[in-house]
């Protein structure tokens, strides 16, 4: 075995027989994470490019579809490939995430299609559903879990989270899930003094009590990790000043939705 | 309990041919009994068992303030050295001490004299004049028999560090008795198997191998008598089987603090003792003797000797090993050669102490993990790790297939048959150094001497790959051969002047025996040679033309994200070592392994070592092991495993070590969620090919705060690289080094 060490192998070898392996996305990069975007552990393809700018956003060097690299749907299908074993002999799958990935609907539908079929894996699609209408019914149908991350109750709280979104969007997408039978998780991130009013977290839990096929709501502590992503992209992190929500907070907002008879983590 | 009972030592076992010859591993898998349920079954401590517990809680603050709580610095240690101690007379269960007194350390100058002296020093006390005379005037050491013999080449490699931590200046340790043998068969019929393996010896010529079997033979016959002799101290007659569990506990205890009372080995391991034991307890409960409360508290009372062997060293030894391990490591669990789990009620009683007695890093609880183990020991495995981080786990499937299903660690990845295999212990040679040596023709980067034989260095501004694989290739042929010499020396000396007597009596004869080899530096290494491949690595030179830094341009790929192109340089680079070390001759033909595996010494490997072509600033610490480089595993703790799982352990086998920390968030949002899916990690890791991962689950923000307020986490264990520590009896350096681990967490 001595000698010089053996060649890298070829990333990508595959030989362009569909139109769609050669369908490129802008990937901002790719983890593997256990029990936190979705169930298990899973292989967590983040694509670039968001509409929102959310005022908690952890990710803002996910915002621009530029920030991203060009990445093939076979590619990206091949490094997912190397952890099937691990994923399924752990539990878990793939979560397709960003960023918005249906800002890349096309590139979306291939991957979670591939991963799903070819692959054989679990997997989940994490978006705000704002742009649930580019979800066309291929792609859901490759869809085993929707994490939705529902911003806020009220119209109003909702575009103050997120500066450019609408409320209405997302709560026709959770509906179309439901009546399509599509299992979700919806996710509520906590925010002191933005999203932990009472009332707000009523609306929500009302919301999500209404959803046939919601298996668990996640309420998610806001928490500061991101900020240094903001200073090192030149941008003011507006919840800078913001403390994360204590326990009672949180106890209190998880206990709305349990009184639903939901499942809350 | 008295220790003449009349009962018969065996009844109720399944008889094999484990009562004809001397062979524990026969009886375990006649007369085991596979546990498939879950935890409730387990009690919690005894106020018996607290009593005795809080005496020693009471004195550890103490101990930690002083370095050390007493020295006996009058009485070099044997079996029988001291009077019988005890932590609370009364209440104890199973009974006896190193010394007199807990706590109260013994010297082992046989070993070493200066490393017994100068701790003394160190911790205020003065050498004792008697004992300095004995052993320079009328003794020789093994320490001072070592330097007698050393070349002037391995004292050269060892000033400069590219070979450290040789287990020169005190007790090799990492050998493993099995203890067992004394409660199964009591000490008179191991002395009567010991007296017909030297007779047998007698038909034989007197050549050099069999004068040193026949003299070894005698020193164990000598051992196993000062046994018995040191176990009648405390009252018990151990020449004969034990007939309890209780006793059997006893028994094996005995034979266990015999060895710590002769040896300041680095490792001294348990074993495989758990399942032995269940068979015992199990009876005992059958029989109306002992309730479920009962087992336990006598698992705990053990548990409690345990957690108090202490060894007299030097502050800087210390400080290379992190704290003052003893590495009493059991291996717990793991699958039967039958396809039936070893896992007993006893493995979880023996986890249960974890709780009843608080978290602590000794005994070194080391789980064989199979993803063919019962659910019900898997999770409560992985609930101990999140409760504890005071777990570590090594591949039951890579393990058994290539020694037995009654095989155990030493120290912390090094696996051996109990009773059939021992290791001559080697420490590590520095790759990362070594790859320095090739660049600069073989001097030192920091102090410029000649250590390695000259040659021309790697020439030009930018660093060419193919040349400097070719002076790497030359300098690790140097490096394997004054390496092995080293290990040759030390371990020829160490039988000669510190020989493990009754550790070897509690070994087959003859034994197999591995020369342990160990690499530190992998991943900087790896990382440096796939920037010079991938990058641009300019070369920055001082005055006498030696290279002290380098400049790197280019992305490159680094080991521990799962991209080949990092990860195979790391493959060739440890099948390459293993097969330059592999060529070289071993003292008494002992078979060459090679671990993966650094303990906490990466602190010191990398304080010893210049800048590197990856980026790496001079003295910044290695990564533990096998770790990827501290902050360059980027795709997180999966992907991270299965770089390292790659590495073959069958050009590594003492052990690939990983230490991996995950925070709570980062493994699932409920308890029962996070159990699941850590026990799902270690199935996909044991699935992959991984040896061995460490497990800490646990926030930055706790080890910050515990930095700042130690006395608020007296008890707080950290698994470093093969083994747990105390967390605030780490060095601030230390400290920061476990702290800025990577954290796999998704945030």
């Amino acid at each position: 075995m001595t000698g010089r060490p053996p060649a890298p192998p070829q990333v990508t070898a595959a030989a362009p027989g569909r139109a769609a392996e050669a369908l490129t996305g802008a990937v901002h990069s790719w983890d593997t994470s256990v029990g936190v975007d979705g169930p298990g552990t899973r292989f967590v393809v983040f694509l670039a490019g968001c509409p929102l700018r959310c005022r908690y956003c952890h990710s803002p060097d996910t915002w621009y579809g530029r920030s991203g690299r060009r990445r093939t749907v076979d590619e990206m299908v091949a490094l997912a490939g190397r952890y099937r074993r691990f994923i399924q002999v752990a539990g878990g799958g793939v979560t397709v995430s960003g960023g918005e990935p249906l800002l890349q609907p096309a590139f979306t539908r291939e991957l979670l299609r591939r991963c799903h079929v070819d692959l054989g894996l679990h997997t989940a699609l994490d978006t705000s559903g704002f742009l649930g209408v580019r979800a066309d019914d291929t792609l859901l149908d490759a869809t085993d879990l929707v994490l939705l991350d529902v911003k806020a109750g009220n119209p109003q709280t909702y575009r103050r989270v997120t500066g450019t979104g609408r409320l209405a969007p997302t709560l026709r997408f959770a509906q179309r899930l439901a009546d399509r039978g599509t299992p979700m998780w919806i996710r509520y991130v906590l925010v002191p003094g933005l999203t932990d009013a009472v009332d707000e977290v009523e609306r929500v839990a009302d919301i999500a009590a209404g959803l046939a096929t919601l298996q668990r709501v996640e309420v998610l502590p806001f928490h500061r990790l991101g900020a240094h992503k903001y200073a090192e992209l030149g941008l003011t992190f507006p919840l800078a000043d913001t403390e994360p929500p204590d326990a009672d907070l949180l106890t209190r907002v998880r206990g709305q939705f349990a009184a639903r008879g939901l499942t809350v983590t | 309990m008295t220790a003449t009972e009349p009962l018969a030592p065996w009844r109720g076992f399944h008889a094999g041919a484990w009562q004809e010859t001397v062979d524990v591993a026969d009886f375990v898998r006649h007369n085991h009994e596979p546990y498939t349920g879950d935890a409730s079954f387990l009690t919690g401590p005894t106020p018996r068992t607290l009593a005795v517990w809080d005496r020693l809680r009471d004195m550890f603050p103490e101990e930690r303030r002083r370095g050390v709580y007493d020295v006996d610095a009058a009485t070099p240690s044997t079996i029988t050295s001291h009077a019988p101690g005890y932590i609370d007379r009364e209440r104890e269960l199973i009974v006896g001490l190193q010394t007199d007194a807990p706590l109260r350390r013994a010297i082992m100058p046989a070993g070493g004299l200066r490393m017994v002296e100068t701790a003394l020093r160190a911790y205020g006390r003065e050498p004792d004049p008697r004992v300095h005379e004995i052993f320079t005037r009328y003794r020789r050491t093994h320490n001072d028999a070592v330097f007698d013999a050393y070349p002037e080449t391995v004292l050269a490699a060892r000033r400069s560090h590219v070979i450290t931590g040789l287990p020169d200046a005190y007790g090799r340790g990492r050998i493993i008795g099995d203890y067992r043998r004394v409660a199964l068969y009591g000490v008179d019929r191991l002395i009567e198997e010991r007296r017909a393996l030297k007779a047998a010896l007698d038909d034989r010529r007197s050549t050099d191998d069999v004068i040193r079997d026949r003299e070894e033979l005698a020193e164990q016959l000598r051992a196993l008598g000062e046994l018995k002799e040191m176990a009648a101290s405390y009252g018990f007659d151990i020449s004969r089987p034990a007939v309890t569990g209780a006793q059997a506990i006893q028994w094996l205890y005995f034979a266990y603090l015999a060895a710590t009372k002769e040896q300041n080995g680095a490792a001294m391991s348990l074993g495989r003792t758990a399942g032995f034991l269940d068979a015992y307890l199990r009876r005992d409960i059958a029989e109306g003797r002992l309730d479920e409360s009962g087992a336990q508290e006598l698992i705990d009372d053990f548990v409690i000797k345990l957690r108090i062997i202490r060894f007299l060293r030097t502050p800087e030894y210390d400080q290379l090993f992190s704290g003052d391990p003893t590495w009493v490591t059991e291996s717990l669990g793991g699958m039967g050669a039958d396809g039936r789990p070893l896992v007993t009620r006893t493995t979880f009683r023996y986890l249960q102490t974890l709780y009843n007695l608080g978290p602590a890093p000794e005994p070194n609880l080391t789980v064989l993990w199979s993803p063919r183990l019962p659910e019900g020991f898997k999770r409560f495995c992985a609930q101990v790790s999140l409760d504890t981080s005071a777990i570590q786990y090594e591949n039951d499937e890579l393990i058994r297939p290539a020694y037995d299903d009654d095989t155990a660690i030493a120290c912390c990845v090094s696996a051996m048959r109990v009773g059939r295999d021992m290791q001559f212990f080697g420490a590590r040679a520095n790759l990362a150094k070594a790859l320095l040596y090739a660049i600069n023709g073989g001097r030192d980067e920091l102090s410029g001497a000649q250590v390695a034989p000259p040659a021309a260095p790697v020439g030009g501004e930018t660093l060419d790959y193919d040349e400097v694989l070719a002076a790497y290739d030359r300098t690790l042929d140097w490096l394997a051969q004054t390496y092995v010499d080293a290990l040759n020396v030390i371990h020829h000396q160490h039988d000669r002047y510190a020989y493990e007597r009754l550790e070897m009596a509690l070994h087959d004869h003859p034994v197999r025996r591995f020369m342990a080899t160990g690499i530190a530096g992998l991943s900087v290494a790896v990382d440096s040679l796939s920037a010079i491949r991938y990058g641009r690595v300019k070369v920055l030179r001082d005055e006498s033309g030696l290279a002290v830094d380098y400049a790197v341009e280019g992305e490159f790929p680094t080991y521990g994200n799962d991209d080949d192109r990092a990860d195979e340089i790391a493959v060739w680079l440890v099948e390459t070592f293993a097969e330059k070390l592999r060529r070289q001759r071993t003292y008494r033909d002992a078979e060459l392994t090679m671990s993966v595996l650094t303990i906490t010494s990466n602190v010191v490997y990398g304080k010893h070592t210049g800048n590197t072509p990856d980026g790496r600033r001079a003295g910044e610490p290695f990564a533990p092991g096998a770790n990827p480089m501290n902050g360059r595993d980027t795709h997180g703790l999966v992907a991270s495993a299965l770089s390292v799982a790659k590495l073959p352990y069958d050009a590594a086998r003492d052990g690939i070590s990983l230490t991996g920390t995950v925070t709570p968030d980062g493994l699932g949002h409920t308890r029962d969620e996070r159990i699941a899916n850590l026990a799902g990690v270690l199935d996909g890791y044991a699935d992959a090919g991984g040896f061995h991962l460490n497990v800490n689950v646990l926030d930055r923000a706790t080890l910050l705060d515990a930095m700042a307020h130690p006395e608020r986490y007296p008890q707080l264990t950290v698994r470093v690289s093969g083994y747990a520590v105390n967390f605030v009896r780490l060095t601030p350096e230390q400290q920061r080094d476990v702290v800025s681990r990577t954290f796999h967490g998704s945030l």
